[in-house]
């Protein structure tokens, strides 16, 4: 891939990451957020958030199966807008589930197991948003910048539980979504039993690359 | 010779909305005629095409705004029609209502009997009462439901001195509607309330809101209203009511006990697991109310005295 394919893919690949914000701001417009907006919008930032999670852990699979080692450069990109929906949920959480109601909510984060957990693989997101860049990567080195980054399979397993637990009775999209969540890290566990046994190519940190992780 | 004067207009004599409006359609194709015909072989199917309810004011209404009628028939909680809000409007517009729609009310009573919908809301006048309605999830909606109390009916079959609990069961139909695994909860759907709550004059025996027949997607033809408890305590689409001496099912009761109890009053003291009870988001309002004891409704507190209702939730 060229220089410039890739400056346009990657432009495609952040549109393609705000159409579920357009859609939703389009259904607003339309007045089709259900007869319930407050929770339509709180479980469709949820949806994108886990969705966009499954995603970016996918990428790396199908970039070693496929042999496509041009998807890495995509990854970053997928992250960030997993968190940027996952912001966007927790501000819903806030704001439309709340009102900004404090006592509320920190009884919620104490008490409810769902909301618990939904928060904490929140949280784990936050340093792997900000060490995102090669500045980051740089300073921490890629060894260690790896282990930090592997906290997204926590937050992967917390947003299944969190979904799994929320719902009341019809548990088949969480059990879907965790099955996929279940596939993608079991390759990762399947892959590194084959690779140890290999040396590992060293990595060079250059200002715009970003380390090979599985 | 003594020319017998026609009782009054049968319910299900009247044309139904859709029928009315469609009326030019109907002379413009035989085809279509055809089908509207059929239509017109079934009282129940009748009964469900939105026709027109005279009812009388009732005491018990609210005068809080009335939640817009799209909402609340596109917003709906009935498993056997998808676990979404929005698919029962959508799955039941393909669904088959039995040509005869039958309640069976049996049990212990000195005079069980199987009625048709049509001989059900002769049984008293049809009031409109403005009901608040609390869902467990926290959403609440008013609604103008068209029915009259339960007692009514109750009195008229005569519970017999066993009777302590009235049993409900709601229709069940596998090859139309998604099974209990998909649903996941057992069905039918079963609820059940203590006879002195079942003969209180607000639980509501319902067949209309808005001004006509219930939509299949709100429980048609036939549901029970209970404005002091959580929604789904209000069966929708009755096929059986029985009287009986120990304390029924209830589907979400069995299904999760400790989050679902069989009284399941509105009580914003009594959390549900999940979630605080204490707030609720009425629907079309950006922002939240405080949830009341009983949902308001505090002439059923007398139902409850000495009960430890954080213990009976």
């Amino acid at each position: 891939m060229t220089r410039k394919q890739r400056r346009w893919s990657k432009v495609l690949v952040f549109l393609l990451g705000l159409a579920p914000l357009f859609w939703l701001g389009w259904r607003a417009y339309n007045g089709r957020l259900t007869a319930n907006p407050l929770e339509f919008v709180t479980h469709y930032t949820g949806d994108w958030t886990l969705r966009l999670i499954i995603i970016s852990l996918t990428i790396t699979p199908l970039r070693k199966s496929l042999n496509l080692p041009d998807l890495i450069h995509y990854r970053r990109m997928v992250g960030l807008f997993a968190f940027f929906y996952g912001c966007l949920h927790f501000v819903t959480y806030v704001w439309f589930v709340n009102f900004f109601d404090l006592p509320t909510m920190l009884e919620d984060v104490a008490k409810r197991r769902y909301i618990t957990v939904g928060f904490a693989g929140f949280v784990l997101l936050i340093p792997l948003a900000v060490t995102s860049t090669a500045g980051w990567i740089r300073r921490l080195g890629g060894k260690r910048w790896q282990r930090l980054h592997r906290l997204v399979y926590v937050t992967a397993v917390c947003g299944v539980v969190h979904y799994f637990w929320l719902v009341k009775s019809d548990i088949r999209l969480p059990v879907f979504y965790g099955l996929l969540v279940t596939i993608v890290l079991g390759w990762r566990l399947v892959f590194r039993r084959r690779t140890t046994a290999r040396p590992s190519t060293p990595l060079s940190v250059r200002k715009s690359a970003e380390p090979v992780v599985q | 010779m003594l020319i017998k004067k026609p009782a009054d207009l049968l319910y299900s004599e009247v044309t139904p909305k859709s029928l009315y409006f469609n009326r030019r359609q109907l002379l413009a194709g035989v085809p279509a005629a055809f089908l509207a015909g059929s239509e017109l072989l079934s009282p129940t199917r009748r009964a469900l095409a939105n026709t027109k309810l005279n009812a009388a004011k009732s005491p018990f209404s609210t005068t809080e705004k009335v939640t817009p009628e799209d909402a609340v028939t596109h917003y709906n909680n009935y498993y056997e029609f998808g676990t979404g809000k929005e698919e029962p409007a959508e799955l039941t517009k393909r669904y088959k209502i039995p040509a005869q729609w039958i309640v069976s009310v049996e049990g212990d009573v000195a005079k069980p009997r199987k009625y048709s919908v049509d001989d059900l809301m002769k049984l008293a006048p049809l009031e409109e009462r403005i009901y608040r309605h609390r869902c467990v999830e926290r959403w609440s909606i008013v609604v103008p439901w068209i029915g009259f109390s339960l007692s009514n009916l109750l009195k008229q079959v005569e519970p017999t001195s066993d009777a302590k609990f009235v049993a409900f069961e709601t229709l069940y139909d596998s090859k139309q509607m998604l099974s209990p695994r998909e649903a996941g909860i057992p069905l039918p759907y079963v609820e059940g309330l203590r006879l002195d709550e079942a003969m209180h004059p607000l639980a509501l025996l319902c067949f209309g809101m808005y001004g006509e027949t219930l939509p299949m997607q709100d429980g048609a033809p036939v549901r029970m209203v209970l404005p002091w408890k959580y929604g789904f305590k209000s069966i929708k689409s009755i096929v059986k009511i029985k009287l009986v001496k120990s304390q029924p099912p209830a589907t979400w009761n069995e299904y999760a006990a400790n989050e679902y109890g069989f009284y399941s009053n509105v009580n914003p003291n009594r959390d549900h697991p999940r979630w605080s009870q204490k707030k609720e988001n009425r629907l079309g309002e950006f922002g939240l109310r405080n949830t009341l004891m009983f949902n308001g409704y505090n002439e059923v507190a007398s139902l409850y005295n000495g009960m430890d209702l954080l213990r009976y939730y």
